[in-house]
């Protein structure tokens, strides 16, 4: 089986062909994590999440999070889901977790930016 | 109103100026970088997804991250936030703001314009149909969402294809509003494809190209758009219009840069619409320099930061009474090249140029003159910045063309 994709690692977006026999081949990637990514794309595809997270008594109502590894695309509706029933204290801090291993998904959601506790 | 001599005077708080910022302070020259906002960033702040950075800081951030990042660089305390430039006076260095404070005014002996770039608004489209609530362009529909946790409306046709289309549409799915589609009206997307991934595909959203929106339904609120599909040139074909009811339209169709403070006296480029800069990143004004999306569209921030750092540095030197080299020799656009970066330059040291080439290509050559610089065995596309060093120019003369030419 032949498989024409755009490896999204980064923004070059390389033009994959992905031959799935077996063993997985690559043509097209400029760097190996192309390969890394086709060989995901087939099997288990995943993505990191960014999203936001409400925050209590900060100087913004919200705080921007990701998850710090790519979780499985087939939860990523259920994942979003649980974030919007979430509320933490401010202060937070860049890079402190807010979700230790979510969904039990090996990933942890954490705060990618600082909101200070409002005076 | 009040005085202050300074020697680096930074405009804009973005990532460029952020950039300029480090540089310019490491140099120990007195620097000032004023915001008219709140708090630095510019877009990054409002930019919650990843892709940042992966050239600058070698893993990628979302935008915040690349912000703080920046911040913790910055070892100095520079950054005066809500302060406005109204006027700078190019004979006698004086720069002109206002804050807090009432009218200050700043007596430069270097300038670095960092102000960004703006979004085009709706109008600019023409369309027909009353002006109606519930149209917002992407960056104040990502400004509401992400900042200040407001969301636009229930159901959204985004128009555009851009970068900031596609994380909007993605955003506001994530969100819980109804994304019908995304309308695009040339024959490919504007934005890069791993956005077409990762933020329609992944989510089921359409997108429409060739199509474009031809009527705006509503008497206060929007309550409908009517999109059509267009011929070669763009032009609505009779017949295939189809209504949908929406209350929100989001539109994304480019952003412009802001250099309303400069252009009435620096030489200007039409098709970067930014100023016309060399290598050190200055205008063809000795003490004023330039970076990031006022210079040219960016698509990448680690540009951005490069340029910014570039321009704070030779700000700097310049304040410090040092000699720059006169960047007497110039590039040509040559076929199929856009925006182009820098105009002129000295010969002096290897640097970088970055251009976009006006149509796709799948294998491409770049060349100087008659001579062959890069071979692009990929894709090329408008919508995606190339960047390459440059160092021998030994074989050139005082005027280089450049153009990018299809291959088998
Ligand atoms: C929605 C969106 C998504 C993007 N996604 C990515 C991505 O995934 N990866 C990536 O690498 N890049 C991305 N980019 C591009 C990159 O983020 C930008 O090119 C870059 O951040 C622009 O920085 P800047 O400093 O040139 O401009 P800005 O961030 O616009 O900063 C300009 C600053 O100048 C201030 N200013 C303007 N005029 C004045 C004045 N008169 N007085 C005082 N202050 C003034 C403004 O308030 C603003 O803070 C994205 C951009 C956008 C808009
Ligand atoms: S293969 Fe490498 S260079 Fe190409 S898009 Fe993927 S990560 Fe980027």
């Amino acid at each position: 089986m032949i498989k024409k994709m755009t490896c999204i690692s980064c923004p070059i977006g390389c033009e994959l062909t992905v031959f799935v026999n077996g063993e997985i081949k690559v043509e097209g990637n400029r760097c190996p994590r192309g390969l890394e990514y086709a060989k995901n794309e087939v099997t288990n595809p995943k993505r990191i999440l960014t999203i936001s997270v409400k925050v209590e008594d900060g100087v913004m109502e919200l705080v921007s999070a990701k998850t710090d590894k790519p979780v499985p695309k087939k939860m990523l509706h259920e994942i979003i889901e649980y974030i919007k029933g979430l509320k933490i204290k401010a202060p937070v801090k860049r890079g402190d977790i807010i979700v230790n291993d979510i969904l039990s998904t090996g990933a942890n959601l954490v705060a990618t930016r600082t909101v200070l506790k409002k005076d | 109103m009040r005085r202050e001599k300074v020697d680096v005077l930074i405009v804009g708080g973005g990532a460029a100026g952020l950039a300029a910022a480090i540089s310019a302070t490491k140099e120990g020259v007195k620097t000032v970088l004023l915001e008219r906002d709140r708090s630095t960033g510019g877009v990054l702040n409002q930019c919650i997804h990843n892709g940042f950075g992966l050239h600058v800081y070698k893993e990628e951030l979302t935008g915040p991250e690349f912000m703080e990042r920046m911040w913790d660089e910055l070892k100095e305390d520079v950054i005066r936030p809500n302060y406005t430039v109204l006027e700078i006076k190019p004979k006698t260095r004086e720069v002109v703001t206002l804050s807090e404070e009432g009218l200050v005014i700043f007596e430069v002996k270097a300038l670095v314009m960092a102000t960004g770039a703006r979004e085009r608004p709706l109008s600019s489209l023409q369309i027909p149909g009353s002006r109606v609530a519930g149209v917002y362009t992407a960056g104040v529909a990502q400004k509401m969402v992400n900042i200040y946790n407001r969301l636009p409306g229930r159901k959204v046709l985004i128009v555009g294809s851009g970068d900031i289309g596609l994380i909007m549409a993605r955003r506001l799915k994530i969100e819980g509003m109804d994304v019908v589609g995304v309308v695009e009206i040339m024959p490919e997307p504007g934005g890069l494809i791993r956005n077409v991934v990762q933020c329609l595909e992944d989510f089921e959203i359409p997108l429409w190209l060739s199509h474009t929106v031809v009527e705006i339904h509503g008497d206060q609120r929007l309550n409908a758009v009517t999109i059509a599909k267009v011929d070669k040139n763009k032009k609505p074909i009779p017949g295939t219009e189809r209504k949908i009811k929406v209350d929100t339209l989001v539109t994304s169709v480019g952003l412009i840069p802001q250099n309303e403070l400069i252009e009435g006296f620096v030489e200007m480029d039409p098709i970067n619409k930014g100023p016309i800069i060399d290598e050190f990143m200055r205008t063809s004004i000795k003490w004023i320099f330039a970076a990031g999306n006022n210079v040219a569209i960016h698509d990448l921030v680690d540009f951005v930061y490069e340029e910014g750092k570039i321009a704070g540095y030779y700000a700097a030197l310049i304040s410090k009474n040092e000699k720059l080299p006169d960047s007497d020799k110039r590039f040509l656009r040559g076929q199929n090249v856009g925006v182009l970066l820098p105009q002129r330059f000295s010969q002096k040291k290897s640097f970088k140029i970055y251009l976009r080439p006006l149509k796709s290509f799948k294998k491409s050559i770049l060349k100087f003159d008659d001579k062959v610089i890069r071979k692009f065995n990929w894709r090329i596309r408008p919508s995606e910045m190339i960047d390459l060093v440059v160092k021998d120019f030994n074989n050139f003369g005082p005027n280089v063309t450049v153009e990018v030419n299809e291959i088998d």
